[in-house]
């Protein structure tokens, strides 16, 4: 396996180590607004374990996937 | 003797003089029913045994305002009840999400196709604005359909909203009497479960299932309906999507049945349905139920396998035996009124039900029969 896998977040590529979530991989670039809830606060990661959906994001085209839960894999497309 | 009681609740009072008409339920019927009584100038009141407006069927249902053509009655009732909506509809509040997106009658094969055409002629002959797609078009107006299917009718003035807060519009300016279940009704007015009664000139009696308790004999049946509703997918769907063999599975008076029907929500979210059961009285939602019913909808639309769903629950619609509802006086009484058992067509078919029963109190003229929805007309037997 390799050491570090690279995806494309919101057009940029991150390069990150093979293994991490999702939303881990977006919290190493700093971002913490994951996305914007219906009365327009930023929202990000808060219990980390798939409970809260709080740290939703679009990955490969699917809305609402909680990033907290899935293992980034090189090549997989985020918007936050 | 009743003895009428004021009683004041907060922010709901009475007005001063008694109620000329009391309405029993606080759903989309009696709200119609509220609303169309006091533009006619009639001091009026709503009641209902929880402290909700549109709490029961109205909110379980979808709020499809759908003209419909299983009967000529049903037509009458639906495209004349769709004509008030319309008409309405530069009133209703954003928070009535009023979605004029148009239904989508999906046929899977030939034989469906041909009832895409009889459908086509019927509405066309009618006035009602209707186009049949083809299977290129079906498929261009709605992408995440299977390929494959044989077309479809679309009805572009159907329309959606959300019942609730419909409702709460209609009364908006109608005095509220929330908590009180009515356990009697008389010619006089209405007892209510704590002892306490109330007087009126007309009660109209807009329970949904609930009829039963009070006019025993009614023939109104509950029939279970499965509902969910998934996260916010804006663009997903454009159309309310109704298989044509729904009417197959609306039609069967007999078993269990579901049919796929989804409808798009202004807010992105996705109402998927549908199911329908008798002889069921638990609410409780019914996991083999929900399983057949998405098993259904995603055999249309694949990719809602998908989504995210966020909730699901039941509601008991109001089924006569014949399928139309029961608009009129109440066979024994002379000041009891009912308006339920309008099965799944209560949010399309309020308006025009709240009409006609303030046509026949107030003696005056219909714009369509109503007889066919008379309460004491002759009933099929019940399957």
């Amino acid at each position: 396996m390799a050491e570090h896998i690279t995806l494309i977040l919101n057009g940029h590529s991150l390069t990150v180590p093979a293994g991490v979530t999702v939303a881990v991989a977006i919290l190493m670039r700093g971002e913490t607004h994951f996305r914007t809830s219906v009365s327009g606060q930023p929202r990000g990661p808060l219990c980390g374990m798939g409970i809260c959906y709080e740290c939703r994001v679009n990955i490969d085209g699917q809305a609402h996937a909680r990033s907290c839960q899935i293992i980034a894999l090189d090549g997989m497309e985020i918007h936050t | 003797m009743l003895r009428a009681v004021r009683l004041a609740f907060s922010g709901n009072v009475l007005p001063d003089a008694l109620p000329d008409a009391l309405i029993v339920g606080a759903g989309i019927i009696g709200a119609a029913c509220a609303r169309e009584l006091s533009r006619a100038g009639l001091q009026v009141a709503v009641c209902d045994e929880s402290h909700t407006i549109g709490g029961g069927a109205t909110a379980a249902g979808m709020g499809h305002l759908a003209v419909m053509d299983d009967s000529p009655a049903q037509f009458a009732l639906t495209s004349y009840s769709q004509q008030l909506w319309r008409e309405l509809a530069p009133e209703l509040p954003a928070e009535a999400e009023y979605l004029p997106c148009g239904s989508l009658w999906v046929a899977a094969d030939e034989e469906e196709l041909a009832e895409v055409h009889r459908k086509f002629d019927f509405y066309s002959a009618r006035g009602i604005p209707v186009q049949i797609l083809d299977a290129a078009q079906l498929a261009a107006a709605e992408p995440n359909l299977r390929p494959g299917l044989a077309g479809g009718l679309l009805m572009p003035a159907d329309s959606v909203c959300y019942p609730p807060c419909a409702a709460a519009f209609l009364m908006r300016d109608i005095p509220f009497l929330p908590g009180r279940h009515v356990v009697a009704v008389s010619d006089t007015g209405v007892t209510f479960a704590d002892g306490s009664a109330l007087a009126a000139g007309c009660i109209i009696l807009a329970t949904g299932t609930a009829i039963t308790q009070l006019i025993p004999g009614a023939p109104v049946y509950p029939r279970k309906g499965h509902l969910l509703i998934t996260d916010r997918y804006p663009g997903f769907l454009q159309h309310q999507l109704i298989e044509l063999g729904y009417l197959k599975s609306a039609h069967s008076v007999a078993s269990d049945s579901v049919a796929f029907n989804a409808q798009p929500r202004q807010t992105g979210q996705i109402l998927i349905g549908s199911s329908r059961q008798y002889g069921v009285e638990e609410a409780q939602t019914e996991p083999a139920i929900l399983q057949r019913m998405l098993a259904r909808a995603v055999e249309y639309m694949p990719a809602l396998a998908d989504l995210s769903a966020i909730r699901t629950w039941t509601g008991f619609r109001a089924a006569t035996p014949d399928k139309l509802p029961l608009i009129g006086l109440c066979d024994g009484y002379k000041n009891v009124y009912l308006a339920t058992g309008h099965e799944g067509l209560g949010i399309s078919t309020s308006l025009a039900t709240a009409r006609l029963l303030a046509d026949q109190i107030l003696g005056r003229e219909s714009a369509i029969p109503r007889e066919p929805y008379h309460p004491a007309r002759n009933f099929p037997a019940h399957g």
